[in-house]
């Protein structure tokens, strides 16, 4: 015990060092450094359209209007919530989770003019680990470009350069995996679409 | 799988080929290998060593023995856990909180607490809903730091049991000066660094609360009933990269590195992904050095691997093929040049199930437990994987420290098993192995299985404890979080509900329990070792640098987790498969 206590000061006075050092010094230095070098980036890379902050090129965004590329199903609050961020967790076997595909599958179909039995592709009915997914999968991207056309009363070829223009490709081509940004589609189309 | 998942593996193990062996040897010239006494960095952290040591009153040429070694291990932890408690506690009332928290609950931030101070980061919050600014920095990243620096100075302390053969050197050194050393010159440094590379990335770095951002579509702020987004702050990369460096594993945002503002693009994933796995295998390559048998190392590091390859590509198998129920209903998870394909409930499109499953195996062989995507959601096979990797007992390659440790104990383990088969008194790296370690190594091996399954059993019967998905799965998600909490690793099947009064304390004994129960018993072995002297290897010696170790100690691992939990995974996720 008298040991024990002989080694409460040393402890005590090095929690209070580390706390200084790596609490304090630590981030601040690291927050000094960053916001001179790349502020932008280190401010959550935000999108300004006339002067207003739209959202990050980062995060997902929810969109629901048929002249807008849709993003994937989000479990972050009620969708697509920047300060809940959060996944599913649904078990694969999870019924309700199976419900929700089943229901997700036909509003996708009806939503797309997809005939029934049609392939969906798996991002469109599924939720991302952090419910603010800024991707959605080429394919999903394809399939809604008519609706996005119609909607607008643009050329299909004009919406498909527009998304592809905004794929991320993987990074130094063999990272991960390529993705659509559905934000930063969406503001492109409406720039075409007021521009036109 | 395609052509570029595998070079993204192989690049994985490219870098990891290239910067561990020149950190191993930074790591055991800080220890101490080099014959002058001088270290790497002397002359810019020795002055701030000795000014700390000052302020502390240590002597730092005073070395303890293992006794007053794991004292002071305890002391420091329980000031920390005292610290990090009070924090949370009275956090509502102190500076640094722009999104207004309020001080955590009791038995939350008793959770919490413990879960920081023993390496282990399981959260049962929301960082970015529970937790303010000051707490993140003050509490969380500076345990981030100290408990990886309490896993340096154990495993140099043992380390140093084992090659201390002299009479008079029952000492292991001095627990102060080895955790102020591990911090400063090695966490430190990799991680000013590794938070700046990220943050050039799009890792957010700032002390701001939210930025408000105007939805772009006025119709969905109907169905999210808000016409905003709140884009977080935070202190985010500084965090991350300690958190990755040290085997924390602590996500600053709930969706940790699934999170965008933590892990924006596939090539901070590989970064991050890297960072989890460099520190644990750099101090194997450090033990050769500081053994002065470089062989040891190789095999160690070479079982190591061995695990971790084979369960992540078993996982990543089980993903790629992804969730038959999905098929049926009209899903495509077929892989093409348009989409990744796959299992991609709680995975993000920018990874996909390949880089999700590299990740899930690194994280669970180390005790990091950081996620880039959300291992609950997993195929049950994938998520058996993972469960699995951290019923090894973290050994591949593990946490800072506790991860090597845990290896020799089995180790340690294979050669008194051997002894037994051929009659002869065990022996490693020259020490006899003797009843008094063979007992210590007893309590060790039995202290995790206790904590898992005592607790994970309990939990099953109490009707309040039923906060788990119906069915199998449920039972999958009870032992994986036990599996997480007494292994230390932080990494959760997240459906279930743990910030419930029961599973925050019981969670809480469990981490102490898989932190303290095996740490102390392995310091206890080092110090019956140190000072006893070495014999000299003879032809009837069992040499522990062969193939034939290795497969020893492989099926000794293997034994010893398959027949405590291969009965629960029977009735777990491998029943779950068989229902699909």
């Amino acid at each position: 015990m008298r040991v024990f206590l002989r080694q409460l000061t040393p402890a005590l006075v090095a929690l209070v060092v580390f706390t200084v050092l790596l609490g304090l010094v630590y981030p601040l230095a690291t927050t000094a450094v960053a916001q001179v070098a790349f502020g932008h980036r280190a401010d959550g890379s935000t999108v300004e359209r006339d002067g207003v902050v739209v959202g990050s090129e980062l995060i997902g965004q929810p969109f629901v209007s048929p002249q807008y590329l849709h993003p994937r199903p989000s479990a972050a609050g009620a969708g697509y919530d920047g300060s809940a961020s959060s996944g599913s967790n649904a078990g694969p076997l999870n019924e309700d989770f199976l419900d929700a595909i089943d229901e997700r599958v036909a509003a996708y179909r009806d939503e797309n003019g997809l005939p029934d039995g049609a392939e969906v592709p798996v991002d469109a009915v599924t939720a991302s680990g952090s419910g603010l997914d800024p991707h959605i999968s080429i394919a999903n991207a394809r399939l809604q470009a008519p609706r996005v056309a119609a909607a607008r009363g643009l050329p299909v070829e004009d919406v498909l350069a527009v998304i592809e223009e905004h794929t991320d490709d993987r990074g130094i081509a063999v990272l991960g995996e390529p993705g659509v940004n559905v934000l930063l589609v969406n503001v492109a189309l409406d720039e075409l679409s007021q521009g036109g | 799988m395609t052509w570029q998942n595998v070079v993204q593996a192989l690049a994985l193990v490219l870098l990891l080929v290239v910067t561990v062996p020149p950190l191993g040897r930074y790591i055991a010239a800080v220890y101490g290998s080099r014959d002058d006494g001088t270290a790497p960095g002397d002359r810019v952290f020795g002055p701030l060593e000795r000014s700390i040591h000052r302020l502390c009153r240590i002597d730092d040429r005073r070395e303890q023995r293992w006794n007053v070694y794991a004292i002071s291990m305890l002391a420091f932890s329980l000031v920390s856990l005292l610290g990090l408690y009070a924090l949370l506690r009275l956090q509502g009332s102190l500076p640094f909180n722009p999104t207004d928290r309020d001080g955590v609950g009791p038995t939350g931030a008793f959770n919490t607490a413990v879960s920081f101070v023993t390496n282990t980061n399981w959260q049962w919050y929301s960082g970015e809903v529970a937790l303010s600014h000051l707490s993140q920095m003050l509490g969380l990243a500076v345990q981030n730091f100290a408990s990886a620096g309490v896993g340096f100075a154990v495993i140099i302390a043992i380390i140093r049991g084992i090659t201390r053969t002299t009479h008079r050197s029952r000492t292991l050194g001095n627990f102060w000066v080895d955790l102020v050393r591990g911090t400063v010159r090695i966490l430190l440094p990799l991680s000013f660094l590794f938070a700046l590379v990220i943050a050039s990335q799009g890792v957010v770095q700032n002390l701001s609360g939210h930025t408000s951002a105007t939805l772009v579509d006025a119709a969905a702020a109907e169905s999210v009933g808000s016409a905003t987004q709140a884009i977080p702050g935070g202190p985010v990369a500084s965090q991350v990269a300690i958190k990755q460096l040290g085997t924390n594993g602590g996500g600053f945002y709930n969706a940790n590195s699934a999170h965008p503002l933590e892990n924006p693009n596939p090539i901070t994933n590989l970064l991050e992904n890297w960072a989890i796995l460099v520190i644990p295998f750099a101090l194997v390559v450090a033990f050769g050095i500081l053994v002065r048998d470089r062989r040891q190392s190789r095999l160690l590091a070479a079982v190591m691997a061995l695990f971790l390859v084979c369960v992540t590509a078993f996982s990543m198998f089980a993903e790629s093929n992804g969730n038959p129920e999905l098929t049926a209903r009209g899903v495509d998870q077929s892989i093409s040049t348009t989409q990744s394909g796959g299992n991609l409930e709680g995975k993000e499109v920018r990874f996909g199930t390949s880089a999700c499953t590299l990740w899930a195996g690194s994280t669970t062989g180390t005790s990091n437990g950081s996620v880039n995507c959300m291992h609950d959601s997993f195929t049950p096979l994938g998520g058996l994987g993972p469960m699995f990797q951290m019923m090894l007992g973290e050994v591949s390659p593990g946490g800072i420290g506790v991860g090597l440790m845990g290896l020799l104990v089995n180790a340690l383990l294979a050669v008194f098993i051997a002894g037994l088969m051929v009659g002869r008194t065990p022996e490693y790296l020259g020490r006899k192995i003797q009843a008094a370690e063979m007992k210590l190594l007893t309590l060790y091996i039995l202290a995790m299985p206790a904590a898992l399954l005592g607790f994970a059993a309990a939990s099953m019967t109490l009707d309040s404890a039923a906060t788990y998905q119906p069915g199998p799965h449920g039972l999958s998600e009870v032992l994986y979080n036990f599996a997480s909490a007494a292994n230390n690793n932080g990494s959760a099947f997240a459906y279930q509900g743990t910030g419930t009064q029961w599973y925050t304390v019981t969670q809480g004994i469990a981490m102490l329990i898989g932190r303290f129960f095996l740490i102390i018993p392995a310091l206890a072995i080092a110090g019956s070792l140190a000072g006893r002297p070495k014999v000299p290897s003879t032809s009837g010696t069992l040499p522990t640098h062969t193939p034939l170790f290795g497969a020893l100690v492989t099926g000794v691992v293997i034994v010893v987790a398959g027949l405590t939990f291969f009965p629960a995974l029977a009735l777990g996720p491998i029943l779950e498969h068989l229902s699909l």
